[in-house]
Parts: C-alpha cells; structure tokens; sequence
C-alpha cells in the first residue's frame, strides 16, 4: 500500500503564481523518503496540500488510499506534520501544546496524558514540561514540533526542514530517532531538506523538484549511479604550482595552493589516479569528497533545467 | 477513534483550552468589566438616577444594571473569540487544528463555546457587583439565561467572523470601537425608547441589541419595550445567519488557508 499517493495536482495561489504544475509522487509504506528542490521549488506547497493546510487547485491526493477530498478525517488522523516555522502558543505550556494536539485527534485525557509524557521524556522535554513554549530554545522547539507530530501516533510522519537552524549534536539525535520509529514502529517518514547530506544519510527514496515539477525521483542508490562525476579534495604534501593534465580526471586550483580538486568519472579507478598524481611527484596526504553525491547530482539537474529554460 | 466521540473529545479540547486562556488572564478578561459595572452603576444609577423616579414603572438603578450586564456579555463574548481566534491565526497554531481531523462546525461550537463561558462569567461577576446596590432576583430566571447564553453565543460568532478577516489587531477592534459600542449605548441600556421622539423610536428598533437587551430586562425585571418573542426571534435569526456564514468561511479557508 501507498503511504501517500499524488496524482497530477497543481497548486495556482490567487496571485496567479503556479506553484505546483501537475505532479506525480508515490511513497510506499514504511518508506524514508526526501523531497528535495531549491527555494521555492513548491516543496512547502505540496506538503501544505497533503496536511490540508493549503487548498489544492487540482489533482488528487489519497493518504494511506484515503482521498482526502471524501475521506478527510480518516487521511488527517494518519498525518503527523512537523512543520517548517514554529507555529505554538506561545504562552501555552510544552505539555498543554502536545495534550491539546492529542485532544483535536480525539484522544481521550487519560491516553492523551500518558502519551504526552511518553513522548516529551523520549525526546528530552519532560523537565521542560511546565514552561511556556516562548521559553524553549530553537533545538528544544523542533523537538518539542516532533513530540506533537507524534502524540497521535500517525501512520505517516511529514516533516517540513526539520533540522533547519539546529545544532549538529541534536540534527544527529533527530536523524537517530526519526531512524528509530521508522524501522521500529514502521512509521512512513517524508521529510524536505535543504541538508542533502541528510537526505543521503537517512532516506530510500527522494524525488527533485523544481519549478513546480518533479525532475527526477527513485531509490537513492540508483540516482546516485545517474551521477556521472565526483569532486575530491586532495591534500598535498607541497603547493601545486602546475596542474596535471591526467585525462580522464579533471584538476582544479584551490585558494590554498596545497589542496587541489579533481573531478573522478564514475566507474574510474581510483588506484589509476594515484599512480598518475605519483608519476607527476605529487604525494596526497589525505583526501575528502567535496560534497556529498547527492548534493552534486541535485545541483547538476538543477543548473540543467535553469540552463533549459533560460 | 473516529466521528462523533472523536469530534467530542476535540470539542472539550478547545472548549478547556479556551476557558484557560481567559482564566489565565483574568485580570485583563474578567476585572475591567466589573471596575466599568461600577462605575456606570455608581455615576448614572446612584447618581444621576436619583434624580429619575421611574422607568416603565421600577426605579431607575433596577431599570439600569440589567442593561449593564448585557454589555458585558456582549463585549466579552465577542472580545474573546475573536482576539483568541485572530491569535491562534497570528501565531499560527490554528495548522495545530487544521491539519488534525478536527471538523469545522467542532472548531466554531469550541471557540463559540469559550466565548459564551466568558461572556457568563463576565455577566455573573457584574451581577455580583450589582447585589451590593441593589436586590437583584430574576422574576423568570430560565428567560434571563436563555437570553444571556442565546446573545453571547450570536457575538461569540459574530467575533469569529471579524477574527476571520481580520489581518491586524487593528482590524479586530474595529467592530467593537465603531460598530457594537455605539449600538449596545443605543440599545436602550439607559433608556427606555418609549422615552425617544417617534422618529428615533422607529429607528432603535433597527438595532438588534435592542431587542437582546430588553428580553434578558424582562426576564429579571418582568418589565420589556419590546415583545418577548420578537426578542428570541431576532436573537436565533441571527445566530442562523451568523452561524451559517461563519462555516461558510471556515469550510472555504477564507484567512486561514492559501
């Protein structure tokens, strides 16, 4: 079964902007899966469509084969959003905010109470349980985001750049509890991201979009192998004052005259690369991918499609 | 759990939350319209009243505090929908119920819900100011609550629909400053309109809180300008409209969807 399906929806805001012009998506159960695109590519627009927070111009979309235009209640009770900007009470107390949630979800006082603590211990608000939302940090505030998400124990988890703006130490606890509850308690997992790094570290599947369209989308293993180059960074034991000419690699300068970049076509040895950098008396000290793959395939589709329509 | 419990369960949600936010900040929701009851009572009941015998046969201070509870339902009702409603919009924790299968005739009876507990409250609290002044004993009490929880639910909506548009604080006190303020000082809370010219007579009964206002002074005083029926008759009229227009808005996203 489809966790989330989408057929042909198109989104065109009273300005007249198209957001969304036609897409098509489709996330299995159980599924990690990224939707990826620039700055208003229509990434917050069709997940505000799927959590009935905006109103779709055409199209359809069936959560958990539920058609959220007949079936609404049935498609939201399997919804948990996780949104982009923080939208609580702010003088309402961290424990309030997840009850409340629990209560618009039909859940009753008792159940709601014991859940709420479940899930503000599990992600470190407990202590934190009396104050008002206005006084918790921005790492607390995305967490406390997730601990409402998931008070209703939704089947389909969506979550709209949830590491935006947060610390390293916790953007590593997230990504280890979203990985938990989805291959623990099967929770379908969809998030945007502008970190493509997770992106690449925590999903199956992800789909690109741009301008309103998906340009590409599929397990993230088998875009990966689309990617025809990857950057390394290499470190050298001196300045490299002429760059070789070792076809089939590429070589770039670097502001640092001790590091130099090489582009490695996919497939290439790369034992053939060090021989050459050898034979040209260049010792690499260590070396590091310039960005992950998927950051390079995602920004080589866009330019491709911005170089296509201009 | 689904349909009817479900909706119940997030009724009484909304309806705790609501109580709790005007509780929360009593001294802002529940004392000024005390501190205004009085000094209305005090200024024109003891003062100026004194010097008017009667007012459709009882004194005038008796003839007054009816009135003056009514604008404190009024105003309170009205103020606490639709400042609660604009900010769940402004903060944008309204998505906290839009996006949960919360229907929208249980986000209108919830948020119409807290504004009538409000404006109750309000009108016990004045009420209880009123006893040190007068002996206030409601001649038909089932007629005063009736009315009192009838108009405090048609400006509980009425609030929910100026929080609807409103894109400012600015906006949601428009309303009250410029349109229900004049009306309900023009709703025969210190007058009987008996008292006006003809001509100001046929146009006061335009005003809908007039008719609001003298049912809930008859169902204390025993005493009304106007028919009893012809005051529920307006007041559920309005609550149809109002209500009608209200789940209108909501089902369209009108201010709170794009």
């Amino acid at each position: 079964m489809n966790a989330l399906s989408i057929q042909n929806l198109t989104k065109t805001y009273a300005s007249g902007a198209q957001a969304l012009k036609g897409i098509d998506l489709s996330v299995p159960e159980g599924d990690f899966f990224a939707l990826l695109g620039p700055n208003g590519a229509g990434k917050s627009t069709a997940i505000g469509i799927i959590s009935s927070l905006v109103t779709k111009t055409s199209g359809k979309v069936h959560i958990f084969e539920h058609d959220i235009d007949v079936e609404i209640e049935a498609a939201k009770s399997s919804i948990g959003l996780v949104p982009q900007e923080f939208n609580f009470n702010s003088f309402e107390s961290v424990r309030n905010i997840v009850m409340n949630v629990a209560g618009y979800n039909g859940i009753t006082r008792k159940l709601a109470a014991s859940r709420t603590e479940f899930y503000l211990r599990r992600l470190d608000l407990w202590d934190k349980r009396n104050a008002a939302s206005r006084e918790l940090s921005g790492g607390m505030k995305r967490r406390l985001m997730i601990a409402r998400a998931l008070v209703h124990e939704p089947k389909l988890l969506i979550l709209d750049e949830p590491t935006a703006g947060v610390d390293i130490e916790i953007r590593r606890s997230m990504w280890d509890y979203l990985t938990e509850i989805n291959n623990e308690n099967g929770i379908t997992i969809i998030l945007t991201t502008h970190y493509l790094e997770e992106a690449e570290a925590l999903c199956r599947n992800v789909a690109i979009i741009d301008g309103g369209q998906i340009i590409e989308q599929g397990a993230v293993s088998k875009l990966l192998n689309l990617s025809k180059l990857e950057t390394f960074v290499l470190d050298t034991d001196k300045p490299v004052q002429t760059l070789p000419q070792l076809p089939p690699f590429t070589f770039r300068s670097r502001n640092d005259s001790s590091q130099i970049e090489v582009d490695v076509p996919q497939g290439q040895s790369l034992n053939g690369l060090f021989d050459s950098l050898s034979s040209n008396d260049i010792v690499v000290k260590s070396m590091r991918t310039k960005s992950n793959r998927l950051e390079e395939f995602f920004m080589r589709l866009v330019s491709q499609k911005d170089g296509a329509t201009s | 759990m689904s349909g009817w419990s479900l909706q119940w369960v997030a009724y009484t949600t909304i309806v705790r939350r609501e109580v709790r936010r005007f509780m929360r900040i009593w001294v802002q929701t529940i004392t000024p319209p005390a501190v205004n009851a009085v000094l209305y009572i005090i200024i024109f009941g003891g003062l100026i009243g004194s010097r008017i015998r009667e007012v459709n046969g009882v004194p005038y201070m008796d003839f007054l505090v009816p009135g003056i509870i009514m604008m404190g339902i009024i105003s309170n009702s009205y103020a606490n929908v639709s400042s609660s409603f604009f900010s769940t919009k402004l903060q944008k924790y309204i998505e906290e119920m839009l996006v949960s299968p919360v229907s929208n005739l249980t986000i209108l009876l919830g948020y119409v819900s807290g504004g009538v507990a409000r404006g109750i409250a309000v009108g016990l609290v004045v009420s209880a100011v009123a006893l040190v002044f007068i002996d206030l004993k409601p001649m038909f009490p089932l007629i005063t609550l009736s009315i009192a929880i009838l108009t405090s639910v048609v400006f509980s909506i009425g609030g929910l629909i100026n929080a609807v548009y409103a894109k400012s604080f600015d906006e949601v006190s428009v309303v009250p400053n410029f349109v229900l303020t004049p009306l309900t000082y023009l709703g025969g809370i210190f007058y009987s309109v008996n008292m006006l010219p003809p001509l100001a007579e046929k146009i006061s009964l335009f005003n809908p809180i007039l008719y609001m206002i003298n049912g809930f002074r008859f169902g204390i005083l025993g005493v009304s300008d106007i028919p009893l029926w012809q005051s529920f008759a307006v007041i559920i009229v309005f609550i149809v409209i109002l209500a009608t227009v209200a789940i209108i808005l909501l089902n369209r996203g009108t201010g709170i969807k794009t």
